[in-house]
């Protein structure tokens, strides 16, 4: 919904509103510092495209975290949890119709992965739905109890994935037509990467618009800063809560599907594994922040993998360094969301 | 929808015998307060009070936990805060909760639960308030304190409601501000809203108020026309530690 009945005057009468663009040179102004220092413009956009990609995927899978972080002010460290769930439940789809990744047709290949996206993203959101009025919604203001449920909930989702799934690393095809690579000069871009690229921005353009031109986004982006006013108006903030909260779970799940075709391979604690950098994404951007949340995924990934190539002993601590350096410059993260 | 109570059918506003407690702490002991229909009733009361509890609790933002809270012919002591904002009532706290990261449209969107906000009462309202015709489209997080103010206020009025609770709405803001939100109370009580005032500058609102309730200790200990309140130096002296007289 949208009004229009007051038509604001020229904005040429009106101070001017200070946008706070700094965060978003950071990405670009990173990736052209590193072209000097890598040397090769081939090996250089290899490892950005890369690094980019890397960055989307993790975006997806900390987006709904941060939401729910904002919103909600709940600390879920069973986030990964969703990721694996969304992963193996991916498999329902991809093992099943194996045949037709594997048949060099590019319909049949996207159909199936869209599909195996769809499943997955309904059953990590019916899941998220379960896991907050069971669990979350016990514990709402009180963090310490937070985290020992939301790890206890993930340590039972790890041990459900054994049970339905086996214990055993399950193996994961990607699609025939997302294999090798584009070869742009000497550089070479991996097709599935440029997808990951591709449904990262989907999914942030979609979550921009969501929160920006909807409703609904209203009442999340005003529930972050002041969920007691929400209700004041008349708005009931624990449904929005379940609904951002099985939101953010199916992100998650669509993460694990990506994440679990990048690697290949699925594991139970595929989740668990990748929540410390997830934190660290959301710390980086700023607690509830979508925006900051987007460009900390993608500085950390691109980051990780410039440190990766340039000096392997600095990769391991490259996250961390990066995001102490943020801090110093702003220490609420990139972007501060009202709850400060 | 309410259950309809015949039982409490004449004040549009009545709480009895509230008690309200924060945690350890027992802040409401049995404040019994009555709003007539259409009336501004302002509730005054020294610092610690007890006053904005009243409002918070009216609200169910905390729980009564004991007492009843009557509103048009209905028991709301139990209802949760949307259901309660939904029977009609609304509610500019002390801190305003202006959403800063939205713009001001975008506030007055949220306000307005059924569909997009009436072009004429928006209007109205900007006729009060100009500056929100200004800053239509900035986020209200970089509007001043008395802007923001504005924001809460019209936010408030969007949409006719039959009740208005305002948790001083005058605290550090400039006369000229002060002046334009007072215009407002008196032309939504002349549309017919009533409105609970809780205020500390009494001399803003000794013209405005129909009835004037005192709070102390938790207690309403005082209760009547704002007129013999404010004709009565030795009584405000006592209920207040202060005069409603202009100083010389």
């Amino acid at each position: 919904m949208s009004i229009a009945p007051v038509a604001p005057p020229a904005d040429s009468q009106l101070p001017a509103i200070r946008r706070d663009i700094a965060p978003l040179l950071l990405v670009p102004l990173l990736m052209l510092a590193m072209l000097p220092l890598v040397g090769n413009l081939a090996t250089w956009l290899t490892l950005s495209v890369a690094g980019l990609a890397m960055g989307m995927m993790i975006f997806i899978m900390a987006s709904g975290l941060t939401l729910v972080f904002g919103l909600m002010n709940v600390i879920n460290f069973g986030h990964g949890a969703f990721i694996a769930a969304g992963a193996f439940s991916a498999t329902l789809v991809l093992l099943p119709l194996r045949g037709w990744l594997e048949m060099d047709s590019l319909t049949l290949n996207l159909g199936v992965l869209a599909l195996a996206i769809v499943v997955a993203m309904l059953v990590t959101g019916l899941l998220g739905w379960a896991f907050e009025r069971l669990l979350i919604q016990p514990v709402y203001g009180q963090h310490l109890k937070q985290i020992l449920v939301t790890m206890g909930g993930m340590i039972v989702a790890e041990q459900l994935i054994h049970v339905v799934w086996g214990a055993e690393t399950i193996a994961v095809p990607l699609p025939t037509a997302l294999r090798g690579a584009f070869l742009l000069g000497d550089a070479a871009i991996d097709k599935y990467r440029l997808v990951a690229v591709a449904i990262g921005m989907v999914v942030f353009v979609a979550m921009y618009l969501i929160l920006n031109r909807t409703k609904i986004g209203l009442l999340v982006r005003a529930g972050v800063e002041h969920g007691e006013m929400v209700e004041a108006l008349g708005y009931r903030i624990r449904r929005l809560f379940v609904m951002v909260f099985a939101a953010g779970a199916s992100l998650a799940g669509l993460g694990g599907v990506m994440w679990g075709l990048y690697k290949e391979t699925l594991t139970a604690a595929m989740g668990g594994e990748i929540m410390v950098m997830l934190f660290i994404v959301i710390i980086i951007g700023g607690l509830g922040s979508v925006g900051g949340c987007f460009i900390g995924a993608l500085l950390i990934a691109l980051v990780a993998n410039y440190a990766g190539f340039l000096a392997p002993n600095v990769a391991l601590v490259s996250s961390i360094v990066l995001m102490v350096s943020v801090l110093l410059w702003r220490p609420a993260g990139l972007y501060a969301t009202g709850r400060g | 929808m309410l259950a309809p109570d015949p039982a409490a059918r004449q004040p549009l506003l009545r709480l009895a015998g509230v008690h309200t407690h924060i945690g350890a702490y027992h802040i409401l002991h049995g404040v019994d307060l009555q709003v007539a229909r259409g009336e501004l009733a302002v509730l005054l009361g020294r610092n610690g009070a007890g006053k904005t509890t009243t409002l918070r609790t009216i609200m169910g933002l905390w729980r009564a936990s004991s007492g009843s809270i009557h509103f048009d012919g209905h028991d709301i002591t139990r209802l949760a805060t949307p259901a309660i904002a939904r029977a009609g009532i609304a509610y500019v706290p002390e801190n305003m909760a202006v959403f800063s990261d939205l713009t001001v449209r975008e506030n007055l969107v949220l306000a307005a639960r059924n569909g997009p906000p009436d072009t004429a009462r928006v209007d109205w309202i900007c006729s009060f308030f100009p500056a929100l015709r200004t800053f239509w489209h900035r986020p209200a997080g970089n509007l001043s304190g008395g802007q923001k103010q504005m924001v809460a206020i019209a936010r408030a009025m969007v949409e006719p409601r039959t009740l208005l609770l305002v948790d001083e709405p005058t605290k550090g803001l400039a006369p000229a501000i002060v002046h334009s939100l007072m215009a407002a109370f008196r032309e939504l009580k002349a549309q017919g809203t009533t409105i609970l005032l809780v205020e500390q500058n009494v001399q803003v609102v000794r013209a405005l108020g129909d009835t004037a309730s005192v709070m102390d200790d938790g207690h309403v200990v005082h209760a009547g026309p704002m007129a013999v309140l404010a004709g009565d130096a030795a009584l405000q002296q006592r209920l207040l530690g202060l005069s409603l007289d202009p100083h010389l």
